[in-house]
């Protein structure tokens, strides 16, 4: 009876994809408790944001496929209508205007637009017929470029980029042609000059520093310089749990956000870093399995893009961590602290748990 | 065979099965460009955790390669004469770290046997500490003399994690000469890290322990703090630097010059004695600031270490309001000073323009209304013009002329005088004071505007408030001919290394087109205030120069009709503001100014004498008579005083 009920109760969730996620973020509130100077309350105000996240991921793993692609469109287009009042309404913070107030809470649409763009570019691939045209890829460029550039001009460059990714995820896998990829990289190298001339003055340093930290040692590329001093010393087995130097002395900046990587590095090496990077590659294979598994032309354009955005924050942030990325400021995915991201992500992984529990019913 | 339908579907399944295998095609080079990237990562993590892992664990684990930040040394205030208004010099300070040590009482009452240590000191410790962070030095004692830091020094060893200093210090030499206007500097706060990382300046301020709290040290604050340099350092297990790797030479902050004369400023402040008040004086043609008093003042040193609490109560608590920044931020009715405004605002309408002349009975009446808006003269100033309105302050005058003009219509035109705005000035922290409009009552008591609130605007009563400044700036822009010069106090900002002077720019802000036969009869009439029979006829006595001025009195306490003010009876701080204003030489203007004295009386008794030693040295170079301060005899009139400078 009792077995009954919990089978009914997690029919929907896929139990590999699940056993991961839960490594990982075990992994999370151990790093939080070093990484915040073991404070107790950071670590137990993340394990609510868990709590949260997975029962949105719960929650979206009992959505079937079908009734999130009728809702795609509209979803999109509040997302659109959304972004458009945060530049005209939008509170300013920090010298970006990301944030819409709206009476009793904030809300960031950008976050919104994670999960509303790949889910807008299934949907509309999902309702042409046959093989995609040239004419659909174009409508679906637009349809792509105008979230991405009411992002980018709040500014916020990072999520901007990871939006773009995200529907470009959807494009590729939709079948956009090689001929068009490969011109498109050579244009993007052509246009690099013109792009740089676009960015903000703080974009540009970031990008400058990248490529010689120590140019700014005590602003910009302070983060940089200590963070991949953190990650050197961990060495090949780390310092251990709540033992590293850099980490515990205060010279790693954001070490419980966007630097948390630095932290789990120093304390764990290579090693480390080694399962935790398979980590990762299990969950994107779990969601590209899901993915070529899946029934309809939506519910697999959609796990794909979600699995492969799993994979852009995870790739960014490591990389800007570890210096060969510009910094920008993404989280690193289920590790870092914070409730929206954490939020966003097991949203994602419920859609794919509901993709790949629900596809036997979709196949008719 | 097949139905067209069969044929449709397996046509889709078909379409379908090519689609998936199309789309696991795509998957594939997904996962392969997935894994390729993660290898990137893995490469990059084996080359500096293993590969390089000697190298970062030499920098992290031993600690030896540290970054230390140089301060820039910060700019200097010079008047315009240079004379020094703020710099920098070395001391020792001895400083404790906390978290370096196990009892901090015991090791200041051990520190407190080679080196004395006041309770002060110990109070202004604890307060600092609670400020900062735990591994951040804090100072117990500052100021140390050779003597004492060398008897420390021999005794170093007993004290770890405490240690002898030599930093920069901020000093203000003439002491509570302008406070207000230069201002001060300070420790910085959590508010201060939380600006300068907004502004993004916060990697400039690594090893900087003080800021701009006030007056011009706040405003420039940019231009006085310098750039931040930095030495990378190879330091021992002791934490002491052995050799310099590399180096980046500070760049130290601009010199700012002012366009105010602490000459001037001195004898400004010494005209005003005791009493509260505020004075700006501006050279109307660029705007430049000559003079910023504000009285009382206060000793900027005692605020650059934190200041004890003590002294602190003492400023802040004290009835004379000593840390208000009048200039900027007191605000006056502007009583009679309001009448030359008015008037050029009527003769713009078209109102008023001689001859016309009313007979003045002494009081005003609205229509079909018995209450009497008084003048100050009872039983009237006879046949009076509007210049004349000007000269004697006839109240009667311009309540029918305020009535007359309407509320809106004058608001809107003195509203170019720069009243009810604020005046882009190089302090911070001005506020906008108020021009009271029917929509502006509305918004504030929900009540509806009455015509004898339009009536006291004439008189520059009612709910009328002015700061110093702004009714110094009406002054110039009226001495300007309606031209607007931004109000500013810094002339010209020095490159500390090159001692090349950039100018600051005077910026119009506001051009009136005013009929110049307007402004005549304003400034005749303004012109004759000091003259013999004007109500500051003694201001302008053997002068030499000709002075055109307003004299006012704003109340502070409301009187009753019928009856009459008697100063005398009247608690000292109850008594009258005395303002005047005055602009000088009037053909040519190169001064206006406007003073206030709280509590004064009147303005031409009061307020006048301060306006007048602030010109005569200003235009003829003349130093004030030596007893000066108690020449002035406005409560002690022993010397009969003309009828009319005893009013406005």
């Amino acid at each position: 009876m009792i077995s009954k009920l919990f089978q009914n109760l997690f029919k929907h969730i896929d139990a590999f994809l699940m056993a991961c996620l839960f490594f990982a973020l075990l992994t999370s509130l151990f790093v939080l408790y070093s990484a915040s100077g073991q404070s107790l309350d950071r670590v137990s105000a993340q394990a609510i944001n868990m709590v949260v996240a997975l029962t949105v991921l719960w929650v979206a793993a009992n959505i079937p496929p079908q009734k999130l692609e009728r809702v795609a469109l509209a979803l999109y287009v509040l997302g659109v209508l959304l972004l458009i009042a945060v530049a005209l309404f939008g509170s300013i913070s920090h010298g970006a205007r990301r944030w819409l107030n709206i009476g009793f809470t904030q809300i960031q649409p950008s976050e919104l637009m994670r999960i509303a763009m790949p889910m807008m570019l299934a949907w509309y691939f999902a309702t042409r017929d046959g093989k995609p045209g040239t004419a659909n890829f174009i409508v679906a460029g637009l349809l792509l470029a105008v979230p991405v550039a009411l992002i980018m001009k709040q500014p916020d460059l990072g999520t901007s980029l990871l939006i773009a990714s995200s529907g470009f995820y959807v494009l590729f896998l939709a079948g956009l042609s090689w001929k068009f990829l490969a011109g498109a990289a050579v244009s993007l190298l052509g246009l690099m000059p013109v792009f740089w001339s676009m960015l903000h003055d703080y974009q540009r340093k970031r990008i400058e520093i990248l490529f010689d930290p120590t140019q700014d040692p005590l602003g910009a590329g302070y983060h940089t310089i200590q963070a991949i001093i953190a990650i050197g010393s961990g060495g090949a087995t780390g310092k251990g749990w709540l033992n590293g130097t850099q980490t515990q002395l205060d010279f790693l900046p954001e070490r419980t956000t966007d630097f948390i990587f630095a932290v789990f590095s120093e304390e764990f090496g290579f090693l480390g870093n080694m399962l935790l990077l398979s980590l990762f590659t299990l969950i994107i294979l779990r969601g590209l399995m899901i993915a070529s598994q899946a029934k309809s032309t939506f519910s697999r354009l959609l796990a794909g893009s979600i699995t492969l955005n799993f994979f852009s924050y995870a790739f960014v942030n490591m990389g800007m961590v570890s210096g060969i990325l510009p910094v920008v400021g993404v989280p690193l995915p289920l590790i870092s602290y914070g409730g929206t991201s954490m939020v966003t992500l097991c949203l994602g992984f419920g859609i794919l748990m509901s993709i790949h529990t629900h596809k036997n019913l979709v196949a008719n | 065979m097949l139905t067209a339908t069969d044929h449709n579907m397996g046509a889709e399944l078909k379409n379908h099965l090519h689609e998936q295998h199309y789309f696991r095609l795509r998957l594939g080079v997904a996962a392969f460009v997935v894994l390729s990237l993660f290898a990137v990562l893995a490469f990059r993590f084996s080359y500096l955790q293993l590969k390089q892992y000697n190298h970062y664990q030499t920098l992290a684990e031993n600690n030896r390669i540290s970054l230390v930040p140089i301060v820039p040394n910060r700019g200097l205030i010079l008047d315009k004469n240079g004379t020094v208004l703020a710099h920098n010099f070395f001391a020792y300070t001895l400083e404790i770290t906390p978290s370096k040590i196990n009892d901090v009482e015991a090791t200041i009452a051990e520190i407190s046997k080679l080196v004395e240590v006041s309770s002060l000191d110990r109070k202004r410790f604890k307060k600092l500490r609670d400020q900062s962070h735990n591994f951040e030095s804090v100072p117990i004692r500052t100021h140390l003399n050779e003597i004492e830091a060398a008897r420390f020094a021999v005794n170093h060893y007993r004290f770890p994690g405490v240690e002898i200093k030599s930093r920069l210090f901020r000093h203000y030499p003439l002491g509570k000469l302008g406070s207000h206007m230069v201002g001060y500097i300070g420790r910085i706060n959590d508010k201060d890290i939380k600006n300068l990382e907004e502004s993004g300046d916060l990697s400039n301020y690594k090893g900087s322990d003080h800021i701009g709290k006030s007056g011009l040290e706040q405003f420039y604050e940019k231009y006085l703090h310098g750039t931040t340099g930095f030495q990378q350092v190879e330091i021992d297990a002791d934490g002491h630097a052995v050799r310099v790797l590399s180096s980046n030479a500070p760049i130290p902050g601009n010199n700012i010059i002012l366009s105010a004369d602490s000459k001037l400023q001195e004898i400004a402040e010494t005209a005003f004695g005791d009493r509260r008040g505020a004075m700006v004086a501006i050279n109307p043609k660029t705007g430049e600031v000559l003079s910023y008093v504000s009285q009382p003042t206060f000793d900027p040193n005692l605020f650059v270490d934190g200041i004890d609490s003590e002294s602190w109560k003492a400023l802040n608590e004290s009835l004379d309001k000593p840390l208000i920044n009048r200039p900027l931020r007191g605000i006056y009715p502007p009583g009679s000073t309001f009448k030359p405004f008015v008037a050029l605002a009527g003769l713009e309408a078209g109102k008023r323009e001689p001859p016309y002349s009313i007979n003045d009975p002494g009081f005003y009446t609205l229509p079909g209304s018995s209450h009497r808006y008084r003048d100050w003269k009872p039983g009237g100033h006879g046949t009076v013009d509007i210049q004349k309105a000007i000269t004697i302050s006839c109240d009667t005058f311009f309540y029918g002329l305020a009535m007359e003009l309407g509320i809106d219509n004058l608001t809107s035109f003195v509203r170019h005088f720069g009243f009810g705005r604020k005046s882009d000035f190089d302090i911070k922290g001005e506020i906008e004071g108020l021009l009271p409009t029917p929509e502006w009552k509305n918004r504030r008591f929900k009540q509806p505007w009455y015509p004898g609130e339009t009536v006291i605007v004439g008189i520059g009563q009612g709910y009328t408030l002015v700061t110093p400044l702004q009714l110094a700036q009406a002054t110039a822009i009226l001495a300007n001919n309606g031209v607007a010069m931004r109000p500013h106090l810094v002339s010209h900002i020095q490159n500390a290394q090159s001692g090349k002077n950039t100018a600051i720019t005077p910026i119009i802000q506001d051009k009136l087109t005013l009929n110049p036969n307007h402004i005549e009869i304003v400034k005749r009439g303004m012109v004759d205030v000091t003259m013999p029979g004007g109500t500051a006829a003694s201001v302008g006595a053997n002068a030499g120069y000709t002075i055109a001025a307003k004299t006012g009195t704003a109340q502070v306490i409301g009187i009753k009709q019928n009856e009459k003010y008697n100063e005398h009876a009247i608690d000292e701080r109850h008594r009258d503001h005395a303002l005047f204003i005055a602009f000088a030489p009037a053909e040519d203007p190169k001064i206006a100014l406007a003073v206030i004295v709280e509590n004064g009386g009147h303005g031409g008794s009061a307020a006048g004498p301060i306006a007048r030693k602030v010109m005569d040295y200003y235009l003829l170079g003349k130093q004030p008579a030596p007893d000066a301060a108690k020449e002035n005899k406005i409560l002690n009139p022993a010397t009969p005083i003309p009828e009319e400078e005893l009013h406005d």
